[in-house]
């Protein structure tokens, strides 16, 4: 601060910027104090939640899913019909609650999921929504341009494709089976599923090549 | 209601910027929001349409330009103030001032650590489907001024019915405290064009998750 002290321009939009933070914290602590104390909340618990979309719930429990539907095509039909009850009997994937929809890329259609009217993510496989995700430029782009949003993330698709985008409106929550790439034969669904990334579970991005990933 | 939350095919927003390696949260407090938000709606204080309606009715400037979790954040407070499970002067004081409003349940340790699921939102039907797979259907012209799951881009329009998902509660009535109001829920599919206009790409199909209320035969 000692360094700033006669740029005042620059001061004071640091104390702006900081005090908006700082007052944000405050409150948000001080809602948690009011609502402890009135018997609603249990800290413990808000810890707890915290913990699991910090360490247990991400994309790494529907790139599982998404190995085991491409080398179990009895699993794929499943998951396809009832991604719910399908992803049920993973177990060790994680629980999931009602209302799961798998879509499944092909070479004539290409599936991409977006929430315009807030931020609906599939949470349970996915974890929490990356930023951009929940933000207006995907929102308000991903059903009117989807190609544009596309390329955005570097990814362009044929001419020819269809593309398929799902506006979740409702209840209901989207996993993109993305297609499997080539190369892949005889992997294990362990390594099949290093290639299976967040985006192309939402359908912005595809799963990556064997030659993409370290060996 | 026709605010600014209901962004689909809106221009000006710019390009799409991911964050590479991005945290679940980028502040200590957004979880705390987070799963303060999650125990409140596990003890039933209220709904989850409720916190998307008192999100849609922050002021536009106000939704365009706080952060997200900031969001949460101003919806809470509307709705604790507005259902009574805090006051203003609580909120000024930083401290409960008041009895507490009996709640149905309470968010243990216990049962976050057994693992917590989405809860179903299925209900139990009132009349037979009005629709199957296949029919086409025009989506209403409806604008009402209180919470509705049909977005403006994809009301009076031509389109398909492609799944039909069961009977689920309501979000227009569940905001509005009318109830669960159970309907039925399709994936309806429109054709680029036919939302776009004709210079759309040709390629793009869109489908939204419609209720029945918001369809009539075509």
């Amino acid at each position: 601060m000692t360094d700033n002290k006669h740029d005042h321009h620059h001061h004071d939009h640091h104390e702006d910027h900081g005090s908006e933070l700082s007052e944000t914290q405050l409150r948000v602590r001080a809602l948690e104090t009011i609502l402890t104390e009135k018997g609603y909340l249990d800290p413990a618990a808000l810890d707890a939640i915290v913990e699991t979309y910090e360490t247990k719930v991400g994309p790494r429990n529907g790139a599982a899913v998404v190995a085991k539907a491409w080398s179990d095509s009895a699993f794929r039909q499943a998951l396809l019909s009832d991604a719910t009850r399908a992803v049920a009997t993973l177990g060790h994937v994680s629980r999931v609650g009602d209302h799961l929809v798998a879509v499944e890329n092909t070479p004539q259609r290409h599936n991409m999921i977006v929430c315009t009217l807030c931020s609906c993510y599939p949470w349970e496989v996915l974890g929490l929504p990356p930023v951009w995700y929940k933000s207006a430029p995907y929102r308000s782009r991903a059903v009117k341009d989807p190609r544009g949003v596309l390329a955005d993330f570097g990814v362009e698709l044929p001419k020819d494709t269809e593309i398929r985008v799902w506006d979740s409106t409702a209840e209901t929550r989207f996993l993109v089976l993305p297609m499997r790439p080539a190369g892949t034969d005889g992997w294990s669904e362990q390594r099949l599923a290093g290639l299976v990334t967040r985006d192309s579970m939402i359908g912005t991005g595809l799963a990556r090549n064997p030659s993409e990933v370290a060996q | 209601m026709n605010g600014i939350h209901d962004m689909g095919g809106m221009e000006g927003f710019g390009k799409v910027v991911a964050e590479p390696n991005e945290p679940p949260f980028h502040e200590r407090w957004e979880g705390r929001v987070l799963a303060m938000q999650r125990a409140m709606g596990y003890a039933g204080a209220w709904h989850i349409d409720h916190s998307r309606y008192a999100q849609e009715t922050l002021p536009a400037e106000v939704y365009l330009s706080v952060s997200y979790y900031q969001r949460w954040q101003l919806a809470m407070e509307k709705n604790l103030l507005q259902r009574g499970y805090v006051t203003a002067d609580e909120l000024a004081a930083g401290h409960a001032l008041h009895p507490a409003r009996p709640l149905a349940a309470k968010l243990t340790l216990d049962v976050v650590k057994a693992g917590l699921t989405r809860s179903s939102f299925y209900r139990q039907q009132q009349a037979p489907a009005r629709f199957k797979p296949g029919d086409r259907v025009r989506t209403r012209n409806i604008n009402p001024a209180t919470h509705t799951r049909l977005p403006r881009y994809a009301r009076d329009k031509l389109g398909v019915v492609e799944r039909l998902h069961g009977c689920h509660a309501y979000p227009d009535s569940v905001a509005c405290d009318r109830g669960d109001d159970p309907q039925w829920l399709y994936t309806v599919v429109f054709d680029g064009p036919e939302i776009w206009g004709p210079d759309c790409d040709p390629t793009l199909k869109v489908s939204i998750e419609a209720f029945e209320p918001y369809l009539d035969p075509a």
